[in-house]
């Protein structure tokens, strides 16, 4: 078997702030295989978007720091790396896609320009060779008129438009791995099934693997080949979609399940049946959690639960859980099932 | 009608014809160069004790129809009835008597408090511009309403900021439901919540309908959400409704080209179910300059001449089942 | 600064703390209000400080050097530029304080009608760009060419010079604050809007208005000095740092110190007042922009 591409390996980033250490990212560990699409998933402030920006050490330090933990990206740890290699690899290696298109893109620079700038810096291109490449890569993320649009201002696009322009950025280099943090949360859903469309036949295409974070379980189950959960910084649950969909064996997990409405819910019941709520809130991240940190919400928690903290184990080939109580949770869920 | 809606004579809230259009001005003198359509011509009913939802992608007017209801903004034209009552035309001042019966959830948890009022001054505030209880009892009364909530009575004392979002709506919700009104607009009450706690919100909004028989007018852009909440729906597109119908009948039998790409890109939370997906090509036109005829027909796939030409007038094609497409229909 | 931060902070008692947390953040309001403060006292007791009375003119003892008893040294009309700076201290500090309470009330009125009312919004703004127009020292000035030379009359010569400053923010935070859903929340719950603007636009202007407040007060001291020099200001008789100055102006080559003392008294006065008023900005600032 060879290497993954990527290893996050009980990462800890925590941020000294003066009312604190707030445990952001408290021992996470992934990894992500060339050409695979993993999806991390969790509430906000869990941690999945801090861990991914830690792989292109976009976190501000201070008042981040790294507590312990490597990132290790084909075999190199990306946490020893000086700030001039890191740049090597962002936008070249490694590229990022975010929610809000509008404030990640220039409002200065013509989309033509935006897009050539990786190309100048990392390739040598001259700017010539750059515009003719950004066309193309327009053309591929299927933006109408590419020679016109490469000539114009983010502002003069629409929101998909330039989550468009965002893809094609991210691409321009062909990156091995491709960080995309919530690319259709601001978007309309038809617009969302066009960019996640475009995503899907992309991959096939350029052949990057992807990191795909959101909380939006439907787009998961559309998208990843793997699935981390995440909660208050801390991994709870990992395993295929596949399996994660069908036998969860974390009540977190468990809990988003039955906390989402189903499209069509009202042609199968006749009464909407109530939402499973998880109760309580989300744990603050400056106190030290010594159990579970979802134990205070979880129903089937016990007092083990509150003491001591459960390691990720695996349960089943592939199927990673850390909870004491896997087995029930997945009972109970096989029972609700059927 | 659905079972949990009940009959009482005549709807809770009618609206007809309902219209916001707003100026473009430009260069030096503010010359009116255009309008936007924001909401063109829209009309529906609420029932008692009914949930319309009310769903669409960002930009087709539902938020400004709901806020035009209220007269948050001003509408254009059109004629508004609560419980039969003619409102439309009714001043500032007037308005007031309707404020008691039809109240207003926003979307954003944050920014809709005052950040320099405590959660009870602001749960009192609706008491205490309609004089309903007096001084001694505002605080009894708002710790009843908290209680109704989910919030308990000693955190009256604290501030917006010390609440998480999903607590700060239900601040939201108890200042709505403060006045005892009849009828809620919720403007994407869990839209701007975590998943987790989207379920306590709209679980907490169906409770309060059933103990208050309330009625909800819920506009919202999750359509799992709309459905689970809602009896009766209607899709805006562009300022325009273009099918309202039964919740069963729109999510079983959708009708409306538009409803239906809509349904289909909903992406489901199960990975077995990799259906075939129907992606419609292009952005939604601006509202300025909205397509001649059928304002769909630019990103329609069954687009024909006529619907370039003629503007679909919305007809009942089966009972309570209403659609706007020449397509669609008995003599289509 | 990750080592100091992990400190006892979290083990502070929330007693001792709001204040006094608030103040270890911001160590510009706790210098600068110590300065301020310094100075407001040797304002006050101006007449114990003095060494000699300040008006007192004697021949015999023009143009000391600083010394013994005349720590500044003496004028060209023999009196003390120590105890003229002291005294100078009352008539900076009472024109920055006056002017700056008279614009920020005055600015806060017409900023809550401009931001509310639109025909009267249309008047007053090409007013106060009118005012705006022209520099707030010569429109000091020119007030001040049209009345009597007197401290009040300063007074209101400056607040009206920074009036329009004022008033521009007021009404921008009134404009903006209009289109919060609070507020539009408010009116949905029925609240008039006499009352929205008491409960919810008024309490929000406090803070910018604070530090804005600071900035008025900063330039009024230096626009009552440039006045005072060029003897437009505060009446001759009345030891202010302008006065000051503006006397030592034709002998400056050999009496120096008599401008160096009361400028640099002016500098530090400024200096703490803008300190504080950037204290207060960072304060204020963060919170309100988090919480709106």
């Amino acid at each position: 078997m060879t290497a993954p591409l990527l290893e996050i390996d009980d990462l800890r980033l925590h941020f000294y702030t003066r009312d604190g250490v707030v445990r952001a990212v408290d021992g996470v560990t992934y990894h992500v295989k060339a050409g695979e699409t993993l999806a991390v998933v969790g509430e906000s402030g869990c941690g999945k978007s801090v861990t991914a920006q830690s792989v292109l050490r976009l976190v501000p330090s201070p008042p981040g720091r790294y507590v312990s933990g490597q990132i290790r990206f084909q075999g190199r740890n990306l946490l020893d790396l000086d700030m001039a290699e890191m740049r090597k690899l962002r936008g070249a290696e490694i590229s990022m896609i975010f929610q809000e298109p509008m404030t990640s893109l220039n409002p200065v620079l013509t989309v033509g320009r935006q897009i050539g700038e990786t190309l100048v810096l990392h390739q040598g291109m001259d700017q010539k060779a750059a515009e003719a490449r950004a066309v193309e890569m327009l053309k591929l993320v299927g933006i109408p008129e590419p020679e016109r649009r490469v000539r114009e201002y983010p502002h003069q696009l629409s929101g998909g438009m330039r989550q468009r322009v965002m893809i094609a950025m991210a691409l321009a280099c062909n990156p091995k791995l491709l960080i995309a943090d919530e690319p259709t949360t601001a978007l309309d859903v038809t617009i969302q099934a066009q960019i996640l469309d475009l995503m899907r036949e992309l991959k096939s295409r350029v052949g990057a693997a992807i990191i795909l974070i959101t909380h939006d379980l439907g787009v998961v189950a559309e998208m990843a080949e793997r699935v981390v959960v995440m909660y208050a910084g801390r991994k709870v649950e990992e395993a295929s979609v596949d399996d994660l969909f069908a036998r969860p064996r974390h009540p977190y997990t468990l809990g988003l399940m039955g906390s989402i409405p189903h499209l069509g819910s009202s042609l199968v019941h006749n009464a909407p049946p109530r939402l499973a709520e998880i109760q309580g809130v989300v744990p603050s991240l400056r106190e030290e959690i010594p159990g579970c940190a979802f134990a205070p919400r979880c129903g089937f928690a016990t007092e083990r639960c509150g003491r001591e903290r459960p390691e990720i184990e695996e349960l089943a080939p592939g199927h990673f859980a850390a909870c004491f109580e896997a087995e029930r949770v997945a009972a109970q869920f096989a029972e609700a099932a059927s | 009608m659905n079972a949990q809606a009940p009959i009482e004579a005549g709807p809770l809230l009618e609206v007809k014809d309902l219209k916001k259009h707003y100026p473009v001005r430009k260069g030096v003198l503010q010359r009116v160069v255009g309008q936007v359509y924001a909401v063109d011509g829209i009309s529906f009913t609420v029932g008692h004790g009914e949930t319309l939802g009310l769903v669409g992608e960002s930009g087709c007017g539902k938020s400004t129809a709901g806020k035009s209801i209220m007269k948050l903004i001003e509408p254009t034209s059109g004629e508004i009835n609560v419980a039969g009552k003619r409102i439309d035309n009714l001043s500032r001042g007037e308005m007031q008597s309707v404020r008691r019966q039809v109240q207003f959830v926003f979307q954003d948890p944050y920014s809709s408090l005052n950040p320099r009022m405590s959660a009870g001054d602001i749960v009192a505030e609706p008491l205490r511009n309609f004089g309903v209880a007096v001084r001694s009892e505002v605080r009894d009364r708002v710790a009843e309403i908290f209680a109704k909530v989910g919030l308990r009575r000693e955190q009256m004392d604290r501030f917006p900021h010390e609440f998480s979002g999903g607590q700060r709506q239900r601040i939201g919700i108890a200042r709505a439901l403060a006045l005892h009104p009849h009828l809620i607009i919720c403007d994407e009450p869990v839209s701007a919540l975590d998943v987790s706690v989207q379920a306590q919100v709209i679980n907490l909004l169906m409770d309060l309908q059933q103990e208050f028989r309330l009625s909800y007018l819920f506009i919202a852009h999750d359509l799992a959400v709309v459905e689970h909440i809602s009896h009766r729906v209607a899709v805006m597109y562009l300022g325009k409704i273009v099918e309202i119908a039964d919740k069963r009948d729109l999510f079983g039998r959708a009708q409306h080209p538009y409803t239906e790409a809509l349904l289909s890109a909903v992406p489901v939370p199960n990975p077995r179910a990799k259906s075939q997906r129907m992606i419609l090509k292009g952005d939604v036109p601006s509202p300025i300059r909205p397509p001649s005829g059928c304002r769909f027909h630019t990103r329609c796939p069954y687009a024909v001449e006529r619907c370039k030409a003629e503007e679909p007038k919305i007809r009942e094609i089966a009972p309570g089942h209403h659609v706007a497409c020449h397509l669609r229909g008995p003599d289509a | 600064m990750t080592a100091t931060a992990l400190e006892p902070t979290v083990a502070a008692k929330p007693a001792e703390g709001r204040v006094r947390r608030v103040l270890r953040r911001h160590p510009k309001i706790v210098i600068g209000g110590t300065i301020l403060l310094l100075i407001a006292l040797v304002a006050i007791f101006a007449p114990y400080l003095a060494t000699v009375d300040p008006q007192k003119v004697s021949p015999a003892r023009r143009m000391r050097w600083p010394q013994e008893l005349y720590w500044f040294g003496t004028d060209m009309m023999g009196r003390d530029v120590w105890s003229r700076t002291l005294y100078g201290t009352r008539v900076s500090l009472v024109v920055g304080i006056g002017a700056a309470a008279l614009a920020t009330v005055g600015g806060l009125a017409l900023g809550l009608i401009t931001g509310f009312i639109r025909w009267a919004d249309a008047i007053l703004m090409r007013i106060m760009d009118g005012l705006m127009s022209i520099p707030a020292v010569l429109l000091a000035i020119a007030l001040m060419a049209i009345t009597q030379a007197s401290i009040q009359n300063v007074i209101i010569a400056i607040a009206i010079a920074e009036l329009p400053r004022v008033t521009r923010l007021v009404r921008g935070v009134v404009l903006s604050l209009r289109e919060q859903p609070f507020v539009e929340a408010a009116t949905a719950a029925g609240t008039g809007l006499a009352m929205t603007m008491i409960r919810h636009i008024l309490p929000n202007t406090v803070a910018p208005l604070l530090v804005q407040g600071t900035y008025v007060c900063a330039s009024a001291m230096i626009t009552e000095a440039i006045l005072s020099f060029i003897g437009a200001g505060t009446p001759p008789i009345i030891p202010s740092w302008g006065n000051i100055m503006s006397e030592a102006r034709s002998i400056f080559q050999v009496g120096w110190y008599i401008v160096v003392f009361p400028s640099v008294f002016l500098s530090i006065t400024v200096l703490s007042v803008n300190l504080l008023g950037d204290g207060m900005r960072d304060a204020l600032d963060p919170r309100l922009a988090r919480r709106m």
